[in-house]
């Protein structure tokens, strides 16, 4: 496996400059690639697929037929991320989450954003995620986005941009672990003599937010769960995952009741009190007497107990009417009315189909920008537009004019590539990056996250239900680098 | 510190219980199929005769009869071991052991979901590629999967509630097999009472023995073949592990760790079914039972150990049934 017919075509590599010198940060392990013998690469990344396969760390793929499972792809070669570069993406990361939580909490009680026209309140009383049944709720330590997965790109420019917050129930994380793992075992040597910050500590920080957030008057230590749609959710692996690295018990709606405003699970030897719920179920399904009425994976009463403050919920119900990415093109603001700062990671330039001008612009030039749907994840409901044929702009175009309200659209971003296993060869791929982010007492940001890369030729969505995989996220201690100067 | 002990939920019981029956049927099933593999090439009778006592073993006589018709070694085998349609089948078994496990893999350990989920990829691959010469050695190799999934369990989950509903699954789904394979073989041999003695009818008996592991270690305490020492050795003795006295033995412990100590009077009703089944057990004289009828006998054993099923369930499980985990129906 030789790097020598490599080429960056044009797009920032995140392992070598525009000349294709490698960068200082990426020597030590090009040089231990280089000096694998052949095949040796190839035949640890098969192992590592069987691996995964064996240990059953699949995804569950909807709409396929029922029951298929999927490895997730997983690419051997990391992306290196410099001390430097990662404080600055940290603090960043930090500010943005104090700011939202401000937003959130502002929203849901006193609306002075709204007041003083910042934000046009139509935006707010029309985001799909907005809860009005959460209005006055005042959540423990008044935090609403407890776990964050914000999406990152590098642009052309070199520059990194948030793409998308992720406040709802953002899910990955167990793959940063678990990919760890596995590198750990593929190359120990680099991992040596490079000074990886590690991402192990994960499941105690989030144990440690989780319990942070406990109901008063909760004795002893709270009895945290993990609330899971089930084996059948396309996330079911990382329920499971979480809940035996934090030593929590992972439950299902069924397994919960309401009584009295306070939540007990069934246990062979009658009813137990639970304090905090990790929930990896959406809002919509979470209470079927305060949301939908059809959920069946839900608890009733849920809501009136959290309330009440009888039990807390992680994240907050209704904290997804930040995840809409209208209100996103609005962080900037949110950022300097709530802190008064200037934003340290900036948004992608964002054109909102609601105004009239935005969307004389987007409908012209569909061709060049990718449209989103406001309140869609997963690259769902997108047009990438230089890569979509004339039909499918003329069925966005019709949306757009239909509902200009649900669409945003952005410029069409040159996403950095890292050079990826592409059969016996190395061939350079998309990439963004998903750090994960818990706030309890304080906010902490892992050092790393999720590196997804698209894993077709020239394809620049990197989701999992759409031909993506994943690679680890090398972010280097400043004592490491030292060393390589 | 020692954090405060985890209270079991209810639907992970189940699913850990059901797990250890599936696992263990896979394994009874694998055995059947193996030994009569075996049988068949020392016997002069046409091969048909030899396979329908196994479908009758699993309980499964009108399914198989209303998908295949006649019974024949290539039909009876797919249906024992591969179809998805049979829900005791070798690969259902698998398919629901699986499922169970997946539902409670932050309760099992890493390396007992691994081997489970091994023994279900493998079982995938055979099964849509079945080739007959290797057959004998696939079904052993099912067995010892299955053997290594007790051996992990044993070694590497805290032995706590879970591992003892686990262990009162396997324990009572044994204990069921043991007298289905002594009820059908012994119907079947019954005519030929009176030859006892003859080779045919010794290789019948020893089969039967093998079918549970039992032919070394019944050698070993009783010597020579005789129908009554058998049916005593798989019924009532107290060592050897599938028999059924043993079996209803290891699960009565389970249950009993699983209640907590009681004061005298024994609270759950599953408790006290276990109870009175253990002293039948040590008491029952199979020279009698022979005399009244082994089939009424086993009949009635395999109803008493469905109703502590039952009792499990309404003690412990407290589900409503449509929210039950993935499983087939007990037998039948």
């Amino acid at each position: 496996m030789r790097f020598d017919s490599y080429q960056t075509d044009g797009f920032h590599d995140e392992m070598f400059d525009a000349e294709g010198i490698p960068r200082p940060e990426a020597r030590l392990l090009l040089e231990t690639i280089k000096s694998l013998e052949d095949g040796q690469l190839e035949s640890s990344q098969r192992a590592a697929e069987r691996l995964l396969l064996r240990m059953g760390i699949t995804f569950n793929v909807y709409g396929d037929s029922a029951g298929t499972e999927r490895i997730f792809p997983f690419d051997l070669i990391p992306r290196i991320v410099r001390a430097e570069e990662w404080d600055w993406i940290e603090s960043g990361l930090k500010q943005r989450i104090h700011a939202l939580n401000e937003f959130i909490n502002d929203i849901y009680h006193a609306r002075k954003i709204l007041k003083d026209k910042v934000i046009p309140e139509e935006i707010i009383r029309s985001a799909t995620f907005y809860r009005p049944q959460c209005e006055g709720i005042h959540p423990p330590l008044g935090v609403w986005c407890h776990i964050t997965g914000i999406d990152l790109v590098r642009h052309g420019d070199g520059r990194i941009y948030v793409l998308e917050d992720n406040l709802r129930v953002p899910s990955g994380v167990s793959y940063v672990l678990e990919n760890r793992d596995l590198m750990k075992r593929t190359f120990p040597s680099v991992f040596e003599g490079l000074r990886v910050r590690p991402v192990a500590d994960y499941p105690g920080k989030l144990l440690e937010t989780l319990e942070a957030i406990a109901p008063g008057g909760t004795s002893g230590t709270p009895t945290v769960v993990l609330l899971t749609p089930g084996m059948y959710n396309s996330a079911y692996f990382e329920h499971s995952y979480l809940a035996r690295q934090m030593g929590i018990q992972l439950v299902e709606g069924r397994d919960l009741s309401v009584q009295n405003k306070t939540v007990f699970m069934q246990t062979i030897k009658g009813l137990r009190r639970v304090d905090v719920i990790y929930r990896r179920i959406d809002d919509d399904f979470l209470d079927p007497e305060a949301f939908r009425p059809d959920s069946l994976l839900g608890v009733p009463g849920l809501l009136e107990a959290y309330r009440s403050g009888n039990v807390a919920l992680a994240n907050a119900p209704g904290n997804g009417v930040a995840d809409d990415k209208v209100v996103y093109a609005y962080v900037p603001d949110i950022i300097r009315y709530y802190l008064g700062e200037d934003p340290i990671l900036p948004n992608v330039p964002t054109f909102l189909c609601w105004k009239d001008e935005d969307r004389k612009h987007v409908l012209e030039n569909l061709d060049k920008l990718v449209v989103k749907a406001a309140n869609e994840a997963g690259g769902y409901g997108m047009l990438v537009g230089p890569h979509s044929t004339a039909q499918q702009r003329e069925q966005f175009a019709m949306k757009i004019e239909a509902n200009p309200r649900n669409y945003i659209a952005q410029p069409t971003l040159a996403l950095s590539r890292v050079p990826t296993m592409i059969e016996d060869h190395m061939e350079g791929r998309h990439v963004d990056l998903r750090p994960y982010i818990l706030f309890g007492k304080d906010i902490h940001v892992m050092a790393g996250g999720l590196t997804r890369v698209a894993l077709r030729k020239g394809s620049l969505v990197v989701n999992s239900s759409q031909g993506g995989g994943s690679k680890d996220t090398w972010v280097l201690s400043r004592s490491a680098e030292a060393g390589t100067l | 510190m020692i954090r405060e002990k985890r209270p079991l939920l209810s639907r992970v019981a189940d699913s850990v219980y059901w797990m250890g029956r599936y696992i263990e049927r896979a394994e009874n099933v694998a055995r059947f199929i193996g030994v009569n593999l075996h049988l068949q090439l020392d016997l002069p009778l046409a091969p048909a005769h030899q396979w329908q006592p196994l479908i009758d073993t699993a309980g499964d006589t009108e399914i198989f009869k209303e998908k295949y018709g006649e019974a024949c070694e290539e039909r009876v085998i797919h249906f024992l071991a591969f179809d998805d349609e049979n829900p005791n089948s070798i690969y259902s078994c698998l398919r629901f052991a699986r499922e169970n496990g997946r539902s409670v893999r932050e309760t099992i350990s890493s390396e007992m979901w691994e081997q489970i989920n091994s023994m279900y990829l493998q079982i995938q691959l055979q099964r849509t590629n079945p080739q007959h010469d290797a057959l004998p050695e696939v079904l052993r190799g099912i067995r010892m999967a299955c053997h290594m999934f007790q051996g992990i369990t044993d070694a590497t989950m805290s032995h706590d509630e879970a591992w003892h509903f686990l262990r009162l699954g396997r324990m009572l789904e044994r204990a069921d097999k043991t007298s289905r394979i002594l009820d059908v073989k012994y119907f079947i041999l019954l005519p030929s009472f009176a030859n006892v003695g003859t080779p045919y009818d010794d290789l019948h008996w020893a089969a039967v023995l093998k079918s549970v592991s039992g032919f070394e270690t019944y050698r070993k305490q009783r010597g020579r073949i005789s129908p009554l020492n058998i049916v005593e050795f798989l019924v009532t003795d107290l060592e050897f592990p599938r028999a059924i006295r043993h079996c209803v033995n290891a699960a009565g412990e389970s249950l009993r760790v699983i209640t907590g100590p009681s004061d005298g009077a024994l609270k759950y009703r599953s408790e006290q079914m276990m109870d009175v089944l253990r002293s039948e057990l040590g008491e029952t004289r199979m020279d009698v039972v022979i005399r009244s009828g082994l089939h009424e006998y086993l009949d009635g054993l395999q109803t008493t150990m469905n109703e502590i099923g039952d009792g499990l369930t309404h003690d412990f499980f407290g589900l409503r049934p449509e929210q039950q985990p993935a499983r087939a129906r007990i037998g039948q």
